[in-house]
């Protein structure tokens, strides 16, 4: 049952929110143990949430849009009294005083919180394997990842433990578990969505979005979000636009770029007639040939429904992957200082306050959060500056001129969102930079801070869920959702729920 | 600050110049916080006015207060700096009193540069910058006396987390102990005026750091400077520039050089001790702060904190010192506009009050917190009725000590007291009176010399003045006594 069809019976009156909470939490039950994409589940605080619906409806009240839909957040999202531990070591116990921006929304709109998802620690990966609490496995086959950071939203909304979720998208952390698990997920522009309340990472780049199993939904969840708020300096003040009515309108006449350096440097053929010829000896490596095919497979579908589809370029993509690498890092060490043992979560004992805060970071992270913190400190220390921060933000400053450039030709952009299928659970675990080239598609969007979708668009030569990535200039969110809808129709009863 | 005792200056050795900047934090006096609406208020029970902002805690966001950019810029503006478009810096350290073990503060780009200081002597000291940062909170190390080493434990007070501070960070233009003691007094003036802090340094909401440097005299060069922290008084200040100055220009004159360190100020032992190093210093790795936006002031912003800003010291004490040609000193001037009391002053003078005296009466003895009820005219009056031979000192300090408690007129005052200056001729009557019933003390004064005469004219006003219930002239008295005792 999509969130759309239960906001609907529930508001009728067909259905109890209670009820439908209970059919959700029955699964997490009896599923959960295999997948693991909760590090909590709320039983008694979703049944309470969904008879607080319940006796709204009864009261005659206007329902909310998510009237009763059951909701997974990713737990990097504060919830009040109720743990929020960024699947750290650090911050086990630790209960914050109040909610996420976000939560406060989803609950004004009616949805039910069913628990909180297992993330790599501090959302710093890809698989969500790097949790401390274990890794979540793919609904699809559970000998493989779910993708991650947000794995186990992605994996929750595949598994049909909830109908939507939250995760938070620094470099693809959103959309690459939702290609990997085969749902919808979808990176807001930065500032459409507030981050107060989101534990931060790389503040610069996180943005939090949702997942669902339609693009309806996932449309439906991101405007029960999005929006200004006081509390957020970075968020962008502009009233939103409806995009319910957008998803039906098709693609007649919109220009869509594929892009040339994401899709491993061989493009995909262009239909015959559009657009000259890019430089693609730049592209980036790794792009499996299966993805390719699917990519190739959306382009198509979408010229079939009126597109004028173009190979484009934008050289400067090539470099998302090294400048993230440099500035998601340094914004992290300072984020993460935080964490010293002093006021809240884990601290480890020592004879001064100095050797508690040391005793205490190394006790509390794990090892990839100390690698990039590591990272992050050198981008920025005395003499290195200039040399990778400064250069990385030259570069950033280069996409967004490029990515501006582009968006004068075409309307989106059209690419992979993840390089290959889902992988095997420890197949990138010992190389590190392996695992990062998961995010060399979906980086780009975080350096530009424009909004990006990822809907499930066949399946690769595995049978598993191949997604494809619809990017769009700033506050483009209609404009994608519409094209990511359009992708939907074709690719009906391929990349659902297993 | 006015009262502090005057403190010894050892001037330099010759050859040998003094070259002093100042970093001065000051807390603003705005309602709330910097990047949240806790209260800023000081001496609250400790972590009451505390959120998850000013916490740091995770999944929080910092949000700029408006009122304290528009003090920091009209500060800014009141020392004569360009305010600029300016972006929020992260400058990172690990400490415990710290909630983000980063400080929220302005790095390479800040809201003030290029500002002025002009001191009460007219020496004028540049200002490189006023920035905007946020306050960190307060350790208190418990056990051990209170030592950071021998503590047992140490407790935190966030209130004072989040505070917006400003930064004045001088040029090196400062010479002696006594300008820097002077640009700080000075400093808080404007403070005082422009209304953007208490500027209590006790409190601490006034904090100075000085760099100390020495140099041959007439070299333009910069040499190794140390910064020495923990000057909680002016006195303080300027006896640690002293023996720091000292203590360079030892070391340079036996071939050593000083170390560039920060240094502490010991108070009890009158000396500075070594602290951090260059080499150990902190890397802080600054960069902008993502979580927040860059302060863009409009011009018009700017024209109208201009439009608002107070007549500042430097051009009141002017005034004052215009306004009695020459008769207005200038330390009564600095005092009389430190207490805001210049506008009171003119307005008796141009009520046709003698202007030095008027001056000189105020400054000396209207000390008090409450001078609403002496009006300018009943000033006049009063210096009036001192001035004409009417009234003594003695009376006229009285008479406006009972004008600040009643205001009533000082002629009304006078009259219920009784109090008259005595006529010239009843005067020198009681004067002979008084010789002629100390004859013993009269030789003495008759044939002393100046010293002696001096502590003998003490004796003879007393005994005139009790002759008189008080309504001699002390000066007139004094004028008789060496009148007989030097016959022309």
């Amino acid at each position: 049952m999509t969130a759309g069809a239960i906001a609907a019976a529930v508001a009728a009156g067909e259905r109890t929110a209670r009820s439908v909470a209970e059919d959700y939490l029955d699964r997490i039950a009896a599923d959960d143990s295999e997948i693991g994409a909760f590090n909590l589940v709320l039983v008694d605080e979703a049944l309470a949430a969904a008879d607080r619906v319940d006796a709204a409806v009864a009261r005659g009240e206007p329902p909310g849009p998510l009237c009763g839909v059951p909701v997974a957040l990713k737990d990097n999202l504060c919830t009040r009294g109720i743990p929020t531990t960024c699947s750290s070591r650090m911050l086990e116990g630790w209960r914050p005083p109040y909610n996420a921006t976000v939560v406060e929304r989803l609950r004004a709109a009616g949805a039910v919180v069913v628990g909180k998802t297992n993330l790599d620690e501090f959302a710093m990966g890809s698989s969500t394997e790097n949790s401390a609490f274990g890794p979540t496995r793919n609904p699809h086959d559970t000998s493989r990842v779910p993708g991650g950071s947000s794995g186990g939203s992605a994996a929750s909304v595949a598994a049909g433990f909830s109908a939507l979720a939250l995760g938070s998208d620094t470099g693809g952390s959103i959309r690459q578990p939702a290609a990997l698990c085969g749902v919808v997920g979808m990176k807001p522009t930065y500032g459409r969505v507030s981050r107060y309340g989101l534990v931060a990472f790389a503040s610069s780049l996180d943005q939090i979005g949702p997942f669902a199993a339609t693009v309806a939904d996932a449309a439906a969840c991101y405007e029960a979000i999005a929006g200004h708020d006081p509390l957020d300096s970075t968020s962008i003040d502009q009233p939103l636009e409806p995009i319910e009515d957008a998803l039906a309108e098709g693609v007649e006449g919109l220009r869509v770029g594929v892009l040339a350096e994401l899709c491993g440097g061989a493009p995909p053929e262009a239909p015959a007639g559009n657009g000259a010829p890019a430089d693609v000896s730049r592209g980036v490596e790794g792009v499996a040939g299966d993805v390719l095919s699917r990519v190739r497979d959306a382009a198509e579908t979408l010229e079939r429904a009126g597109a004028e589809v173009r190979t484009v370029s934008v050289p400067s993509a090539v470099l998302g992957l090294s400048a993230y690498y440099l500035i998601a890092p340094a914004e992290a060490s300072s984020n993460l200082a935080r964490y010293d043992g002093v006021r809240y979560g884990l601290r480890v004992d020592a004879a001064n306050a100095a050797e508690m805060n040391v005793n205490t970071r190394t006790a509390g992270f794990g090892a990839e959060v100390k690698r990039r913190i590591m990272l992050g400190t050198y981008a920025l220390s005395a003499g290195y500056y200039d040399a990778f921060y400064g250069k990385a933000l030259r570069v950033r400053t280069l996409m967004l001129e490029e990515f501006a450039a582009v968006y004068n030709d075409v309307d989106v952009l059209l690419c992979p969102t993840a390089p290959t299928t889902a992988f095997e659970l420890g197949a990138k675990t010992a190389d590190p930079l392996l695992m990062y080239l998961n995010d060399v598609c979906t980086i780009p969007s975080n350096l530009t801070g424009h909004p990006a979708i990822s809907v499930p668009f066949g399946r690769g030569d595995d049978g598993l869920p191949v997604g494809v990535q619809i990017m769009g200039p700033a506050l483009s969110e209609r404009l994608i959702f519409r094209v990511a809808a359009a992708l939907e129709r074709t690719a009906t009863g391929e990349g659902s729920a297993p | 600050m006015s009262g502090e005792a005057p403190e010894r200056e050892t001037a330099l050795p010759d050859g040998w110049e003094l070259v002093v900047g100042l970093e001065v934090h000051v807390e603003l006096s705005t309602a709330t916080k910097l990047f949240c609406g806790c209260a800023n208020r000081f001496g609250d029970e400790p972590n009451t006015n505390v959120c998850p902002v000013c916490l740091g805690l995770p999944g929080s966001l910092p949000v700029v207060n408006a009122a304290a950019v528009d003090f920091a810029m009209r500060l800014g503006r009141a020392l004569g700096c360009e305010v600029r478009p300016a972006v929020f810096a992260r400058k990172n350290y690990f400490y415990p009193d710290m909630p983000k073990d980063y400080q929220i503060s302005q790095y390479d780009q800040p809201t003030n540069i290029d500002g002025r200081l002009e001191l009460a002597d007219g020496h004028v000291v540049g200002i490189e910058r006023a920035h905007i940062e946020e306050d960190t909170g307060k350790t208190t190390h418990v056990g051990g006396g209170g030592r950071i080493h021998d503590a047992s434990y140490a407790l935190v007070d966030y209130n004072r987390a989040g505070v917006p501070l400003v930064e004045i960070v001088s040029r090196p233009d400062i010479r002696t102990a006594e300008q820097a003691r002077a640009y700080v007094r000075e400093l808080r003036a404007i403070l005082l005026s422009v209304g953007v802090s208490d500027a209590r340094m006790e409190e601490g909401s006034m904090r100075v750091d000085a760099n100390v440097s020495v140099r041959p005299s007439g070299s333009d060069e910069l040499r190794t400077r140390c910064e020495i922290k923990n000057l909680s008084s002016l006195r303080s200040l300027g006896r640690a520039i002293t023996f720091e100055a000292g203590r360079h220009v030892d070391l340079w004159s036996s071939g050593e050089r000083p170390r560039q360190e920060t240094r502490h100020w010991d108070e009890a032992q009158g000396r500075t001790t070594p602290g951090r190093s260059k080499e150990d210093a902190e890397d802080y790795r600054y960069f902008q702060d993502p979580d927040l936006v860059p302060l863009v002031p409009s011009a018009e912003q700017v024209a109208a904190i201009d439009a608002e800003l107070p007549v500042l010291p430097a051009a009141r004490r002017a005034e004052l010192l215009a306004v009695g040609a020459g008769a207005v000193s200038a330390s009564d001037a600095a005092l009389l506009v430190e207490r805001d009391q210049d506008e009171l002053v003119r307005a008796a003078v141009s009520g046709g009050a003698e202007p030095g005296l008027t001056a000189t009466r105020v400054a000396n003895d209207l000390a008090v917190d409450d001078w609403s009820r002496v009006t300018p005219a009943s000033l006049a009056a009063l210096i009036g009725l001192e001035s004409s031979g009417q009234m003594t000192a003695t009376q006229a300090k009285q008479v406006l000590a009972e004008m600040v408690e009643t205001g009533d007129e000082p002629a009304s005052i006078a009259e219920r007291r009784g109090f008259q200056a005595m006529a010239g001729d009843d005067l020198a009557a009681t004067v002979d009176e008084v010789i002629a019933a100390n004859p013993g003390e009269w030789a003495r004064y008759r044939d002393g010399d100046d010293t002696g005469r001096k502590k003998l004219s003490g004796f003879f006003i007393g005994q005139v003045m009790r002759a008189t219930r008080g309504r001699a002239d002390g000066a007139a008295v004094n004028r008789l006594l060496q009148e007989r005792a030097e016959p022309a």
